[in-house]
């Protein structure tokens, strides 16, 4: 089904609406120079709660903090699902203790980002249920994105592991070192035994019973706590769910990652600015050059350079030739998940390396193309591009589209595992913060090409594709449908692509961006990707955060999940797509 | 039929021309036949970390097809495999289980290390990553690229496969220093 989408519904005014709430607060709330809204911490909850409830501003897009010399900032990013551009709140915390009101209890999607703020920057939320680490290891000493932490290797003294071959012997690290080597510095008082604590109710060795986790009273017998990952076939690379079971039935469940951290917004604030793009490509390695037109556009909206026509078209048309290859590799990965392994895939990346093909000759690599520049693209689409791109839109990828429609979508095993399963109601969608295929699955027509409408896809004649049921199913058919929107927009695009330049703006090797803020959102295929920057001027981003969609999106996982069986939640992980190089960032 | 006289000794030249088959049978090594055998069925874990992943499993579908060289089965059990390639970044938080992982295969066992990422670290040299997976385990062959092409993960195992048919059948263990005797 495709519902008539955001056309007809009027786009908030963020900049009237930060007027007005202003107003309302009072002396709490003042608005600084690029229209957001700084409040007092303890006024906080009452702000958003003012905004959303009287705002519509219903949908917490990102969350993040600012390490300043004087102070932390968090900062929040709302929006609404009618659409238009979001109003940005701040609050500033004690540098000593910085302490804020948590936001679960608004917007439950706030969870999971609110730990990642704890974990790199300390900043305690007050009421969050579970502050704990949640990319970094218990018991990892201190916060590494404060500008004042220490990296080690790079910022020490002297290297940890200064050779690997002292005398000419070669030696593992291992045998010298723990495995976290010397790059740890324990807290005083600190004992790997106290980690189990039999109290606890989110600890992961002890069996802990019913009574313990207040669950039902009238289920007899033990809880087990079993880890699923992170090696694990079904878990999309290395990511750990940690499910208490009573029997096969799932009680809870506890997303545990960070085993493919390695600090994607720390490199980003030491890099220059042009040196991100291709840390860009190694985000969610499945849409590449979507990753790339984010954070190209949200520089270009703080640089104010102009993208000539014909690298707009080219743009769409890589962002869309990703949007069909990564979602045919996310509805093969599902069936591999439900039981048809490797069948389907074979027939899906018979395509795919076709379209990588495309991305090859263009860009000159297959995956980590590092195409986009500031104001353009690197390079012109050479000449044998636009024939093999027609044959492929034309014909052939639609083909492909409707006999994986024609085996799979009436195949009754995939009917039985998929309807019914996994259900996400709607405000609990737009209130866990979930994007993309996730969210337009439980029936929200919200799609950032249309509610915040980037480069040029208002001029494309495109659905956005819904459909009301919210379980798993609605996933996998949500995903077929963009795929064949997506080939729309192709057609449209590959027709009207205009001759021209490729790169807007005056040329530098070094770019200098003006002080200044901006949060840009992209469309990626698992959803909104955000890239929320800091200027101060100089030449790398004072701070450089990305919203991860397949992050945010797990935040809903643990309550789709309950009351389903084991193997019911390996299908249901499928569902959301989750690519690990974005999740653990 | 039963043999009644005994076989005389063959000849160097007999030999040699037992080597080409023209008589109906091969003349060899038990260690050759051995490590011709080990070459042609090797199971790879299921273990993938990062892009390097994505290009591994495009080496075994239909345009690559890895399976050409016996290695269509990845086995998502450790337990079940004999070659790890390690592909992708290897955080210091997922050190301690590929470590545990690498333990449990049994022996025989070899790693392919590839793309930067694995072998020395890549781009993302920083405190978060092990700069390099030989650090943790000892590795055979290292693919380089960011990402390695398909093709050049094959090469990869091609390699492995010269190296391995070198291979004694004894003293496995003692080569390795003894790593395969450790239980994670």
């Amino acid at each position: 089904m495709i519902a008539s989408d955001l056309k007809a519904m009027t786009p908030v005014m963020p900049a009237d609406i930060a007027a007005k709430a202003a107003a309302r607060m009072g002396d709490a709330v003042t608005m600084d120079e690029d229209g957001a809204l700084v409040v007092e911490a303890a006024k906080l909850p009452a702000l958003v709660r003012l905004l959303r409830d009287e705002h519509h501003l219903n949908y917490l897009s990102n969350l993040t903090c600012v390490d300043w010399p004087d102070r932390f900032e968090t900062v929040y990013h709302l929006c609404s699902m009618q659409g238009g551009g979001q109003v940005t709140v701040k609050v500033a915390a004690d540098k000593a203790r910085p302490i804020v009101p948590s936001l679960t209890s608004i917007f439950p999607g706030a969870d999971l980002q609110e730990r990642e703020v704890w974990d790199m920057y300390g900043v305690r939320f007050a009421g969050h249920p579970n502050l704990r680490r949640i990319l970094m290891w218990e018991g990892f000493a201190g916060h590494p994105m404060r500008k004042d932490w220490r990296e080690a290797y790079y910022e020490q003294d002297q290297k940890p592991l200064k050779s690997r071959w002292p005398n000419g012997e070669f030696f593992f690290g291992e045998d010298t070192l723990s495995n976290w080597a010397d790059n740890i510095k324990y807290p005083t008082g600190y004992a790997a035994e106290g980690l189990i604590d039999e109290g606890r109710a989110d600890n992961n060795i002890a069996v802990i019973d019913a009574a313990a986790l207040k669950l039902n009273p009238d289920i007899q017998g033990d809880h087990v706590i079993v880890n699923m990952g992170p090696q694990h076939p079904s878990t999309h690379g290395v990511f750990q769910m940690r499910l208490t079971l009573d029997g096969e039935t799932v009680m809870d469940l506890q997303p545990v990652m960070g085993y493919m951290h390695r600090n994607h917004e720390k490199i980003g604030e030491r890099n220059l600015w042009l040196g991100n793009m291709p840390f860009t490509d190694r985000l969610d390695y499945l849409a590449q050059l979507g990753n790339e037109w984010g954070y190209a556009l949200t520089v270009e909206k703080m640089m104010e350079v102009a993208v000539p026509e014909r690298a707009e078209y080219i743009r769409v048309i890589m962002a869309e030739l990703t949007r069909v290859q990564s979602h045919m590799w996310g509805i093969t990965f599902l069936l591999n998940d439900i039981g048809a392994f490797f069948t389907p895939m074979m027939y899906a990346i018979e395509e795919r390396e076709l379209i990588l093909d495309l991305f090859e000759m263009t860009t000159g690599s297959r995956l980590m193309c590092n195409y986009m520049r500031f104001g353009g693209v690197a390079y012109d689409l050479p000449p044998e591009f636009m024939p093999m791109a027609r044959t492929l839109v034309y014909d052939r990828l639609e083909k492909a589209v409707d006999e994986m429609d024609s085996y799979l979508t009436n195949n009754e095993i995939v009917r039985e595992r998929m309807q019914g399963v996994g259900i996400l109601p709607p405000e609990m969608a737009i209130s866990y913060s979930t994007s993309g295929p996730v969210l337009r699955a439980s029936g929200v027509p919200y799609d950032v090409r249309r509610a915040e409408p980037y480069g040029i896809y208002d001029r494309f004649d495109w659905d956005v594709v819904t459909r009301p049921e919210g379980d798993i199913f609605a996933r996998y058919m949500v995903r077929l449908g963009e795929i064949r929107e997506s080939l729309k927009i192709l057609k449209q695009a590959l027709a009207q692509i205009p001759e021209g330049p490729i790169m807007g703006g005056k040329k530098a090797w070094q770019i200098r961006v003006p002080a200044g803020q901006h949060y840009g959102r992209v469309e990626n295929p698992r959803g909104e990707l955000g890239f929320y920057l800091v200027s101060t001027g100089e030449s790398n981003p004072y701070r450089y955060h990305v919203r991860s969609p397949c992050f945010v999106n797990l935040t809903a996982l643990a309550e789709m999940s309950k009351g389903h069986k084991v193997a019911d939640v390996v299908a249901i992980l499928g569902s959301i797509d989750i690519v690990l190089g974005e999740v653990d960032r | 039929m039963a043999i009644t006289q005994p076989l005389p000794l063959l000849t160097p030249e007999q030999m040699a021309e037992g080597k080409t088959g023209e008589n109906g049978l091969l003349v060899g090594t038990l260690e050759m036949a051995v490590n011709w055998a080990r070459t042609q069925s090797m199971w790879p874990a299921l273990f993938g970390l990062a892009c390097c992943a994505i290009e591994m499993m495009h080496t075994q579908t239909s345009r690559m097809d890895m399976s050409r060289f016996g290695m269509e089965l990845m086995r998502a059990s450790p337990r079940q495999s004999d070659l790890i390639i390690v592909a992708g970044r290897l955080s210091r938080k997922m050190a301690p289980v590929i470590r545990r992982i690498y333990d449990q295969m049994p022996e025989p066992k070899w790693v392919i290390s590839m793309g930067d990422c694995a072998s020395c670290g890549g781009i993302f040299n920083n405190y978060a990553l092990v700069q390099g997976v030989d650090e943790i385990i000892p590795v055979d062959v290292y693919v380089a690229g960011c990402p390695p092409r398909p093709e050049a993960l094959m090469h990869g195992i091609l390699q492995l496969h010269e190296k391995v048919k070198l291979e004694h059948l004894d003293g496995w263990r003692d080569r390795k220093g003894g790593y395969g005797l450790r239980v994670g």
